[in-house]
């Protein structure tokens, strides 16, 4: 198994690639294929246009009412898509000093800490179950797979972080989702594709096996890496439950859930609590927070998406 | 770092074991074919760099995973937080019995089960019918930046997905508004409990169809491209070509994925609910997930709480374990063998 749906991808990816360089557009289309028909030509342009409408509308929206004037909110109903004078004053008042900002600094604490703790555990058990024939290797990768099947339930693990004393920690938000058992398949496919051969040369010249971990299968491992990284970062920062459920006290709450209460229950903006005199209107300063929320997101998704079908694909075929 | 840590037996297979290789400082290990036979004792030693780096990884889910799997023996207890897990007394299957007597628990499993059925007929096809349009564009280009376009919103958080669709459906919300504003009465689309199950799909559809389309398209990729060739050759238009090779080419992927959806049958988007409960209200928008949280983290009924959630994790084993013998009989994969 392992790597063998990756090198076809790659193969094919790169076949399409140098064919689409030399012959350009159309001519992709293979002999065999019937010649467009311009109506079913113009229809899925019209499908391309309506997906494109329907998953940009929303970004658009929030960035124009992020960045309009109460006055202007006011004329329009609510929310602006294209604001006449743009201002920055909800954005100013989101990096004020006040509990938006510091939501966002512990998002990020939590998002860094985590991801690294995280990473750290993946690559090692998934170093560690790699290896051929390794003692109890399989009751090991039992237990792993096993948390696909059941799900404990969130009642018994409340009880379990409560008995650990991690309630109100920011220990809370981390150790409940460090580990995700498709990451560490994912990762651990990728190893075992690694050739047998590298092992065994490394080996000869005396190196252990954390040598050969860390000289020989990290560096050849770093696509792989980087996506299971974002796929934690992503999580650690999208989450909300876990604060929610084990977080009280109010300066150690992450973005995404003052985002809820501002956003979704509507709570008021405090001009104290956020560190300003004045509030700006309420809709846009709850749409610099959405953006707020976003950003990162948005600043890593090309990153990601360059990477991230290989590695869903040898995870998907694997599991 | 010694060569004693050097662990596991390369695959004899293809590349013979030559004693000349061997590091001198490994303790007379010969031949890697007696691999299997090894004493224990000696196993343990040279595997231990191996073993070691496996702790943290199998600790965790130790406490995380299987520590609670068995922490489901409160749903036998009256479990009191000040007693703990081993002062609480055991009351058998009452906790089970009280749940049942509950009106709301058998309103969350209604919605649960309505929820369900709409996502699995609407929102189940989404990835599958955006797979094989994305498939169907022909030009490179397009086809990866559409890819680009439809995974994004996977990424985003149901904080921000649900606070997205306030700003276009909501009371204030520009496609509401206008609507409500040129004679379609539709009110605010997100505070209607009659639609709820609808807004939740239509939401799952947005955030989760794009992402859910990559392992569709993968499978297609994987079909043989001279299939196509000769069905074109035979006259088979491009919705026959659909039929007769794309669909049964991804059949086995589709298969696998409804098992896992039907063991997931009473999980529907907890976060997502929960996040607009309040708007919908509880009649429409209770499911068991939350019900197990707000009557046990909130109200601190611990043991009945944990029943239901208990009887949820079981069903949805049952579920898959079924479902998988039922794709073993006619024929197919399943998930597992």
């Amino acid at each position: 198994m392992s790597t063998a749906p990756i090198s076809t991808t790659l193969r094919r990816e790169t076949r399409a690639r140098t064919g689409a360089r030399k012959r350009r557009g159309s001519a992709e289309r293979p002999a065999w294929m019937e010649q467009p028909n311009p109506a079913a030509q113009t229809l899925k342009f019209l499908v391309i246009v309506a997906m494109i409408v329907a998953v940009g509308y929303p970004f658009l929206l929030a960035i124009g009412t992020s960045l309009s004037s109460k006055a202007e909110l006011a004329a329009n109903g609510g929310y602006v898509l294209f604001p006449s004078h743009p201002t920055l004053e909800s954005y100013r008042v989101v990096m004020s000093g006040g509990v938006i900002t510091r939501a966002a600094i512990v998002s990020v604490g939590v998002t860094v800490v985590g991801t690294a703790l995280s990473l750290l555990c993946t690559i090692a058990l998934a170093y560690g179950l790699s290896r051929p024939r390794t003692f109890a290797g399989k009751p090991l990768l039992l237990i792993v797979v096993g948390t696909f099947l059941f799900t404990p339930g969130i009642i018994p693990n409340y009880l379990v972080v409560q008995q650990l004393g991690l309630i109100d920690s920011y220990g809370a938000m981390i150790a409940p989702i460090l580990l995700n058992a498709f990451n560490i398949i994912v990762v651990r496919s990728f190893f075992q594709g690694i050739p047998d051969e590298l092992h065994e040369a490394a080996r000869l010249d005396g190196a252990g096996e954390l040598t050969i971990l860390c000289r020989i299968v990290l560096p050849l491992s770093k696509a792989v890496v980087a996506v299971v990284g974002m796929f934690y970062a992503v999580t650690y920062w999208n989450s909300f439950f876990n604060a929610m459920l084990y977080i009280n006290d109010p300066d150690k709450l992450p973005l995404q859930v003052i985002l809820r209460s501002y956003v979704l229950q509507g709570d008021t903006f405090n001009a104290k609590a956020l560190g300003v005199s004045v509030v700006p209107a309420t809709t846009s300063l709850s749409m610099a927070v959405l953006i707020l929320a976003v950003l990162p997101i948005i600043a890593v998704y090309p990153f990601l998406q360059k990477y991230f079908v290989k590695g869903v694909l040898t995870g998907a075929i694997k599991a | 770092m010694s060569a004693a840590a050097s662990a596991s037996p390369m695959s004899a297979s293809h590349n013979p074991p030559d004693p000349q290789h061997e590091d001198p400082g490994t303790s007379g290990r010969k031949g890697r074919k007696r691999a299997g036979k090894r004493p224990l004792r000696e196993r343990l030693r040279q595997d231990r760099t191996l073993l070691l780096l496996c702790v943290p990884g199998i600790l965790y889910f130790a406490v995380f995973f299987y520590l609670p799997l068995a922490g489901n023996s409160v749903a036998f207890q009256d479990y009191q937080p000040y007693l703990g897990f081993k002062g609480s007394p055991l009351v058998g299957w009452d906790n089970f019995k009280a749940l049942f007597e509950q009106p709301e628990f058998w309103t969350a499993v209604w919605n649960t089960l309505k929820i369900s059925a709409v996502q699995l007929i609407l929102y189940f096809p989404a990835p599958i019918a955006l797979a094989l349009f994305l498939n169907s564009l022909i030009s490179n280009k397009t086809r990866r930046l559409m890819q680009t376009v439809v995974y994004l919103p996977h990424f985003l958080s149901w904080v921000v997905v649900v606070g997205m669709f306030q700003q276009v459906f909501g009371g204030a919300g520009t496609v509401s508004s206008y609507l409500n504003d040129h004679g379609v009465h539709v009110g605010n689309i997100m505070n209607n409990p009659d639609t709820f199950m609808y807004l939740v799909t239509s939401q799952s559809v947005w955030k989760d169809a794009g992402w859910g389309a990559i392992i569709f398209l993968a499978a297609m990729a994987s079909i043989d491209t001279s299939l196509y060739e000769s069905a074109a050759m035979d006259g088979a238009g491009w919705l026959r070509r659909i039929w007769h090779i794309t669909l049964p080419g991804i059949r086995p992927v589709v298969i696998m994925l409804l098992i896992l959806r039907l063991g997931d049958i009473l999980s529907v988007g907890f976060e997502q609910i929960l996040l607009q409960r309040d708007n919908v209200g509880r009649g429409a928008s209770e499911v068991l997930d939350t019900y197990v949280y707000f009557h046990g983290v909130v109200d601190g009924d611990w043991g009945m709480s944990t029943a239901a959630g208990l009887m949820k994790g079981v069903i949805g084993f049952v579920m898959i374990v079924l479902a998988n013998k039922f794709a073993h009989r006619l024929g197919e994969q399943g998930v597992y063998q």
